[in-house]
């Protein structure tokens, strides 16, 4: 059967079993778009190609799928830069396909080229530029076996304008042929009786959860290993809701605006078990000063990550999967043998009273300033651990993962590792496109909206609902809050405002209910109005105190023991050489 | 000390693969020494040699970032006195007059070539391990070096083996993994 390039490529995507995408449509990728008509590939059309690879992003989380991302050459390539790196750091599956211009033209400053697979080769878990039609079909299949296996990550596949019109005869390959990729997914056995061993040995055990724990839909597997064995659980910003926070063992998120007690449990602990983390500086503070008196299992499916910050005793390189099933079996039988666990009953009491002494705090005064928790909190208390929740990046997204409540996988879609303004609005229209029976909440500050609201237009043509909370304190609050606490209160080009843009008019421009809270009173009626529209999206504009600051909270470069629990335990303001914006 | 590594790394001939490689040594901050690229015994692999100035533990980082690049196959770290480490290079030298003998009376010594003379020059091409060339070149710089091009290190291992079985034997001494990372890489 004779095919066009542009067909060969959605009949590849429909192989792959895509149904959604997002893009945005352009000169070079234009005969792409004329077979997706007749594709069953539903395609979402947004408003800015990093909108578009947001989205496929904020899908990907939600699903455990590959999302799927279509731009044109030049700048719609460049647009997806953002996305790109994004997705690389938080391991998110991604496929992106980009038009180019056509190959005899490649190479001389055409109009709109770009070298897109060059400008994305440090950002991106491989990416090709296709020049045959015949190799359309072989390009997707790889890209997406290397986009889902191994450590996920984006992918992207460049597509010259003549290489889509070319014709060539279908065949869709039977296998992909990568003598090059071949991830390690079988954990050694002889290691994980080695941890087995350290495991029941340990006083002080701590499993440390990363994001790989979900990207391996290991949830399961991870929850039976710490009941059986009785570990605390830490799950960090990427592994929120792998372990339910209402379980007595859970410890909540460790890190720089982490919980009190998990950063404690981590820096006295004597076993850390590593489970699909990265030991990332906004984790474990000044390495040197770090969790000094534990011993170190090391459990990831990318060898690189092992011993890159911290020395790994035990090193497991394998699917967290497949190593936390052996390590249960493991462990079970020597339980079984001894008679249970060790006795932790100390460490438990500590952990406690850690809890217990410095919970995630604030004052909501009846008729003071709304307070940004306050507004969370009972967004959550409406809402519930089912919902959905996307945030961006800042003093939001800290207080997002501290007073929401996560019980389930999935269920918690952010920018970890690059920490990127601007990804709430679009990777929620991405979960609530790959959920739809699911309520998707992002919880966005008033800086990060701005970048990317555009996507409530998109929201609105596809009918792909949801509700962004933004929590508007008029600043963009946590550079705010390091000049305040680390440049001596010298504010320097920081404050929004409150009221322009007006959200509520903004909101509703876009198709959108508009809402706003201003007092505490307000909030909870608020709420249930917004929660109450399911046939449109709803911007709430919560206007919060300016002044709230994100505690605990670990200065840049000091180390885990330096924790600050609240404003009334700042020490001196640092210099801020020592402590750069990082 | 040396902190001087000689890495042996097979790729798929691809366009891009040699921008990967020294990107990523760029990203990381590493420092190439010298890069030298060629074919190899297989058809569609290419075989670069890279000599990187680092310590021991970051070359162990790079060595495990290099094998995520999908188009790496194989990567060997070649270990004082278990290989051949040769180098060419051409250099054009000062030698007028009596200079000339004198130039030419190196070369004999060094078991080099000659292979352009002119009135004031003379054009010479040598082989040999890197520890040689540093000392025929220093010998050389008393004349006048006009110009130097040098191929930098290639390596191949002693003994009957080419380097994949020598990566598959050494990883299962290290008893690491099951399946070594860097055999076949990537993740």
């Amino acid at each position: 059967m004779k095919v066009t390039g542009a067909e060969a490529l959605f009949k590849s995507l429909e192989g792959e079993g895509v149904d959604i995408m997002f893009g945005v449509p352009g000169g070079a990728i234009l005969p792409a778009y004329d077979p997706l008509i007749d594709s069953s590939v539903r395609h979402v059309l947004c408003r800015h190609e990093q909108g578009a690879g947001h989205a496929a992003e904020g899908y990907a989380w939600a699903t455990g799928k590959v999302g799927v991302v279509m731009a044109t050459s030049g700048p719609g390539g460049c647009n997806l830069v953002t996305p790109l790196a994004d997705a690389k750091m938080d391991s998110v599956p991604l496929v992106a396909i980009t038009g180019q211009v056509p190959t005899p033209v490649v190479g001389n400053d055409a109009f709109q080229e770009a070298d897109i697979t060059g400008i994305t080769m440090p950002i991106t878990k491989h990416n090709m530029l296709v020049t045959r039609p015949q190799d359309v079909a072989e390009a997707i299949r790889e890209a997406f076996h290397i986009a889902r296996t191994g450590r996920p990550g984006p992918v992207l596949v460049d597509l010259p304008k003549d290489v889509l019109v070319g014709e060539t005869s279908w065949k869709w390959p039977d296998a992909v042929k990568l003598p090059g990729y071949k991830p390690t997914t079988k954990g050694n056995q002889r290691q994980i009786v080695e941890a087995a061993k350290l495991i029941m040995k340990s006083r002080r055990p701590v499993l440390y959860v990363g994001g790989g724990v979900i990207k391996a839909e290991a949830t399961k597997e991870l929850y039976q290993v710490a009941t059986t064995a009785g570990l605390p659980v830490v799950t960090t910003l990427m592994a929120r809701g792998a372990f339910p926070d209402e379980h007595e063992l859970c410890l909540e998120m460790p890190g720089m605006h982490g919980n009190y007690a998990a950063v404690m449990a981590m820096q006295r602990s004597d076993l850390l078990i590593a489970v699909g983390a990265r030991f990332d500086d906004r984790v474990t503070g000044k390495l040197d000063g770090f969790a000094p008196d534990a011993k170190i299992v090391h459990i990831d499916i990318d060898p690189a990550e092992i011993g890159k910050n911290r020395t790994a005793d035990v090193p497991i390189v394998g699917d967290c999967r497949d190593v936390l099933t052996k390590l249960l079996a493991e462990l079970t039988k020597r339980q079984d043998a001894e008679g249970g666990p060790p006795d932790r009953t100390p460490w438990r009491h500590q952990l406690a009273a850690w809890q217990q002494e410095h919970p995630y705090a604030y004052e909501q005064q009846p008729d003071g300033p709304l307070k940004p928790q306050f507004a969370i909190q009972k967004l959550y208390e409406a809402a519930g651990s089912d919902t959905v929740v996307v945030s961006g990046v800042g003093q939001h997204q800290m207080w997002a993962s501290q007073f929401w409540k996560f019980n389930r996988p999935r269920t918690w879609i952010n920018s970890g590792g690059l920490g990127t303004m601007g990804f709430a609005v679009p990777a929620a229209l991405g979960a609530a496109a790959g959920q739809p029976e699911k309520r998707v909440i992002a919880i966005d500050g008033d800086g990060c909206f701005q970048m990317t609201c555009q996507e409530l237009a998109t929201s609105s043509t596809e009918k792909i609902p949801f509700v962004t909370a933004i929590i508007n304190n008029a600043y963009l609050g946590m550079v705010r809050q390091w000049q305040e606490l680390f440049y001596q209160e010298r504010y320097s080009e920081v404050y929004l405002s409150y009221d322009t843009p007006d959200y509520v008019k903004l909101a509703e421009a876009y198709g959108a209910v508009g809402l706003r809270a201003e007092h505490p009173d307000e909030v909870e009626q608020v709420i249930e109005k917004a929660l109450s529209v399911t046939d449109r999206s709803v911007v709430i504009d919560f206007r919060v105190d300016s002044g709230e600051m994100c505690f605990p909270m670990v200065p840049a470069g000091a180390s885990n023991d330096e924790i600050i629990t609240g404003p009334q335990g700042l020490r001196p303001a640092d210099d801020p050489a020592e402590a750069p914006i990082a | 000390m040396s902190t001087l590594h000689t890495l042996s790394v097979l790729v798929e001939d691809r366009p891009g693969v040699l921008t990967r490689v020294a990107g990523l040594f760029a990203a990381r901050g590493f420092n190439i020494d010298s890069l030298a690229v060629g074919p190899t015994e297989e058809h569609g692999l290419s075989r670069m040699t890279i000599v990187v100035d680092v310590d021991r533990k970051p070359l162990e980082q790079v060595t495990k970032q290099l094998n995520k690049l999908i188009n790496v196959i194989k990567i060997y770290e070649h270990e004082a006195g278990d290989s051949v480490e040769r180098e060419l290079m051409l250099v054009k030298v000062r030698a007028e007059g009596e200079m000339r003998a004198r130039v030419m009376e190196i070369c004999e010594v060094f078991r080099v070539r000659v292979t352009d003379v002119t009135h004031k020059t003379i054009t010479i091409e040598a082989t040999g391990s890197p520890p040689k060339l540093e000392s025929f070149l220093a010998l050389l710089e008393d004349f006048g070096v006009v110009e130097l091009a040098r191929t930098g290190r290639i390596a191949l291992v002693r003994g009957d083996r080419g380097i994949r079985e020598r990566v598959l034997k050494t990883a299962k001494a290290a008893g690491a993994e099951d399946r070594p990372a860097w055999d076949g890489g990537g993740v």
